[in-house]
């Protein structure tokens, strides 16, 4: 593996400093950077657009209208020059309520990524170091998670939590976790029989430190690829759980909420209520999803070669 | 065939404590989340404490934690999933009844697909890195950010609502729902059976919709791993050896090698099928398809606890036989496989 062995080099104790120095490096120099950046960047512009547009609408005042107490437009009217996207059954504009739609799945879809992350990493590692009896445990419960659909298991724990962001984190977060633990156990699997691991413990060295030093570092080619395509998805997942009904409470502006609202005047064919919605819900999971492509690339040139 | 009937009781044991562990997990959610499942049923009524004891007492949740835990999962080993607080009637009925509608969107979800993914991949890695293969891979790209729940939506406003080419939702059109007698819950099947052409139509109408769009949840997946498998096995020895033979290209290319790219691809088909079973609930709810996934939804939105669980055991034991018949159909695909 000669890319993880030129990886073992970051000598920062921490593992946050570790990803920081591992995203200039790898945006900064070396042949492979420069060869397939294009995906890369604009899936970062994409989803840079995206958390500006979704922050700065947040301010009152700074959306073409107000997103809620706005009532004057004529009631479902097709896109026009001052409502671009229509109009929806409360006379609101839906332009603005779409600009401002993203919050709830920037915030839901970053949050359940760092949870999920973090908890199943570092469970990843212990379990993968320490092997024996809770390796075995630990493994079957997370596989046992793993095989199930995640969507499912999103909507009973959502449902179950309540609705809202905070119980939206939990739950996509709590259904992300084997994701990490899979991938930083295998990675650590394969660290620990190395014989620079064998030689820093024949020097001593602590089993915490170990973990943290040395095999830590090792996963994070693998967690940065992986939580980009997570968050592709969780993006989705949140769509659909706000789609159901288990997201921010009515009149705050969402996109898969206002997709539900949009159902129903569906028959009358008010197609712009749930059409542009959707594009916003597919440009942002497709941002993070060609981040997730750019990274692999970055990480595994041989992928690009075999056109995988 | 020792081998094999011994490697189906070995994973079938291995099944049951990954089952055991979610149940578990939904039992101890179900009960340590907030959402009463009696107050949910009575409506939020002006009900008196006493006639909430007595719920509570009748539907056995003012027991302790343990014993109910330990009344639940013998009652699962004898089949018995418990009665729904709904519909009070049992919920393994309940999951029956509507278990072939899944399964018949599943299995035409499955098969567009395989035909969509299949066709695309083959079509890109034969043409690789020309125009066409970039459009191919930008489409599979872009098909994993699609909203299922959006796309069903768009399908019907584009094909029900203006076009009228196909029903708007569910599995029957009014009137033929009135006559129609199921035999077996698989109403294609069930309307060939009764060779009614007009029933047959309708039928074959309401689930093209649906099917395209749970299908969509797979096609991009199916389509990259073909492209792969395809480029890698288009370098093989064997295909070059096919091709000197003076073999027709569409032989080359479906006979030789695709059916060894198929290998790897249907190895992680259990996989595909939860991602499938997760698009069910989705494209369910928006085609008001009567399966177990709309089921599950609305039990939830009732906190019907035992339907919850049921529901969920039910799946995941599907999802478990799933992964059985794949592995030992594999063994079928490639002869080199022995277990």
């Amino acid at each position: 593996m000669p890319e993880n062995t030129g990886q073992t080099k970051i000598e920062n104790p921490t593992f946050v400093i570790g990803v920081i120095r591992w995203i200039v490096r790898r945006l900064s120099s070396g042949r492979h950077a420069l060869r397939r950046q294009t995906i890369l960047k604009v899936g970062l512009i994409i989803v840079f657009l995206f958390i500006l547009t979704t922050g700065l609408t947040q301010i009152e005042g700074l959306t073409p209208y107000h997103t809620t107490k706005y009532r004057d437009a004529p009631r479902l009217q097709g896109p026009s020059a001052s409502h671009l996207m229509g109009t929806d059954q409360l006379h609101r504009d839906v332009f603005s309520r779409v600009l401002a739609g993203g919050k709830a799945s920037l915030i839901v879809a970053f949050g359940a990524i760092a949870l999920s992350m973090t908890v199943g990493s570092v469970l990843g590692w212990i379990s993968g170091f320490t092997g024996g009896f809770l390796d075995r445990v630990l493994s079957l419960i997370m596989d046992a998670i793993y095989s199930f659909p995640s969507m499912i298991l999103a909507i009973v724990l959502v449902a179950m939590f309540g609705a809202g962001i905070g119980p939206m984190i939990w739950a996509v977060g709590f259904v992300y976790i084997p994701t990490y633990f899979r991938v930083t156990r295998a990675e650590v699997l394969q660290v620990r029989e190395t014989t620079y691991i064998e030689a820093i413990r024949a020097v001593g060295a602590s089993n915490t430190r170990i973990i943290l030093r040395h095999a830590a570092p090792n996963t994070v080619n693998a967690i940065m690829a992986v939580s980009s395509f997570n968050l592709a998805d969780a993006i989705l997942t949140v769509a659909a759980l706000s789609f159901l009904g288990f997201g921010l409470p009515p009149p705050a502006p969402d996109w898969g909420f206002d997709i539900q609202n949009g159902q129903k005047y569906l028959q009358s064919g008010s197609w712009w209520l749930i059409t542009f919605p959707g594009l916003m819900i597919i440009a942002l999971s497709l941002g993070f999803g060609l981040i997730g492509e750019g990274i692999s690339d970055l990480v595994n040139p041989k992928r690009k070669r075999k056109r995988v | 065939m020792g081998g094999i009937s011994r490697y189906i009781a070995q994973r079938l044991l291995l099944t049951i404590p990954m089952l055991l562990i979610l149940l578990t997990l939904v039992f101890l959610i179900l009960r340590v989340m907030p959402g009463d499942p009696v107050l949910a049923m009575l409506g939020g009524r002006n009900v008196s404490p006493e006639l909430i004891e007595e719920y509570r007492h009748k539907m056995g949740v003012d027991r302790p934690i343990p014993v109910q835990y330990a009344e639940y999962l013998n009652g699962i080993i004898h089949g018995d999933f418990g009665k729904s607080f709904r519909t009070n009637k049992p919920v393994v009925w309940e999951l029956f009844q509507r278990f072939p509608a899944t399964l018949e969107l599943a299995a035409f979800g499955l098969l567009f697909a395989a035909l969509f993914g299949f066709t695309t991949g083959v079509l890109a890695a034969t043409r690789a890195d020309r125009p066409i293969d970039h459009a191919v891979r930008i489409f599979h790209v872009g098909s994993f950010a699609m909203p299922l729940f959006w796309l069903g939506l768009m399908l019907q406003v584009l094909f029900a609502v203006k076009l009228g080419w196909f029903p708007v939702a569910s599995r029957l059109g009014g009137r033929i729902a009135f006559t129609f007698e199921p035999i077996t819950g698989f109403y294609l099947l069930d309307s060939l059976i009764r060779g009614n052409g007009e029933v047959i139509a309708d039928i074959a109408k309401h689930l093209v919709l649906p099917s395209i769009t749970l299908g969509f949840a797979l096609t991009g997946l199916l389509g990259r791993m073909t492209r792969a498998s395809m480029l890698e096995v288009l370098d093989q020895d064997y295909v070059t050896t096919a091709r000197a033979k003076g073999l027709k290209e569409r032989v080359v290319i479906l006979a030789h090698a695709l059916r060894n790219a198929l290998i790897p691809i249907v190895t992680v088909f259990g996989l595909q099928f939860a991602i499938l079973m997760g698009g069910a609930v989705l494209t369910e709810t928006v085609f008001s398809w009567p399966g177990v996934a709309s089921f599950l939804v609305r039990s939830i939105e009732a906190r019907d606890w035992p339907a919850i669980q049921g529901s969920i055991v039910f799946i995941a034991i599907f999802i478990s036989i799933i992964n059985l018949i794949v592995d030992v159909l594999y063994s079928v695909i490639d002869p080199r496989v022995r277990y």
